[in-house]
């Protein structure tokens, strides 16, 4: 993946609350499907569901065994644990950048 | 000028976001539930558009969001319904999300099932300018201790502050 094919992918990984939760438990240490459903209240389908998203986005790495295929934070895309705050973060406040201007053309178009 | 986003966990499972918008409420009600205003400004980084925006404005009534990225056509979508409805103040709504994958999105049937956020969008209006507050309900207090003890709300908090720099530069 590009950088920004790497950007977007982030992006919407993280767009979601219950993945962001699962990488903010994930950067305690490593746990199976079977450890995170139970925190997460869902069930392990969905949990797995969630895992192959971050797993695309280069977020997290699986591990080998295949009994338990431990989930855990990937160092690269997350050279320090804030970088997809960071990430989170920038999107709003290109949103709310935007948000800014279009408010300000509502209120023109009042007057 | 923008004011400075504060961050608060006022309950166990609660993380609250508030940031002030120079306009009147009505304005920043309509942004957020007239889909062709949404499509304007939720849409993230750069190359991403809003190609499929739904909102039924009523308790029990679902909105559709998809987004695009122009260049690759990869999809993702968020959904779910309005818990609560009550014009100009507050709207509640269920959050799910659905895409990438790989397999194109069901833009009239997303996925049922897998446990919803809880958004709460409260908007207060003084003197002409907004205060948007959304709140977010993780699913248990690890949940929320561990995204707070992460830094996801300071970092949010600090963000902020930096759009305040970006929109000066802008307006000035």
């Amino acid at each position: 993946m590009s950088y920004e094919q790497q950007l977007d992918a982030t992006f919407a990984a993280l767009a979601d609350p219950t993945r962001r939760a699962i990488l903010a438990r994930l950067a305690t240490g490593e746990a199976s499907v079977h450890e995170l459903a139970e925190p997460f209240s869902m069930s392990q389908p969905a949990i797995s569901k969630h895992l192959k998203v971050l797993e695309r986005a280069g977020l997290i790495r699986r591990g080998r065994d295949a009994q338990r295929r431990p989930a855990r934070i990937e160092a690269k895309p997350l050279q320090e644990a804030n970088m997809w705050i960071e990430r989170y973060r920038e999107l709003w406040e290109v949103n709310y950048a935007r948000l800014d201007n279009l408010l300000n053309e509502l209120k023109a178009g009042k007057d | 000028m923008p004011k400075p986003v504060e961050v608060a966990t006022p309950s166990d499972r609660e993380v609250v976001v508030t940031r002030v918008f120079d306009a009147p409420r009505e304005l920043v009600w309509d942004a957020h539930t007239k889909p062709e205003l949404l499509k304007r400004w939720l849409l993230g980084p750069p190359r991403w558009s809003m190609p499929y925006c739904t909102v039924d404005l009523r308790v029990g009534g679902k909105y559709r969001y998809v987004w695009r990225n122009d260049d690759t056509g990869a999809e993702f979508g968020s959904y779910g319904e309005h818990t609560e409805v009550a014009h100009p103040e507050r709207i509640g709504t269920t959050e799910r999300m659905d895409g990438l994958d790989g397999q194109p999105l069901d833009y009239e049937n997303p996925p049922e099932g897998g446990e919803p956020a809880i958004n709460t969008l409260t908007l207060t209006e003084s003197g002409g300018r907004t205060t948007l507050t959304i709140s977010m309900v993780f699913p248990s207090k690890e949940i929320r201790d561990m995204a707070v003890q992460s830094g996801m709300t300071d970092g949010m908090a600090v963000g902020y502050d930096r759009l305040d720099d970006l929109i000066a530069e802008k307006v000035g």
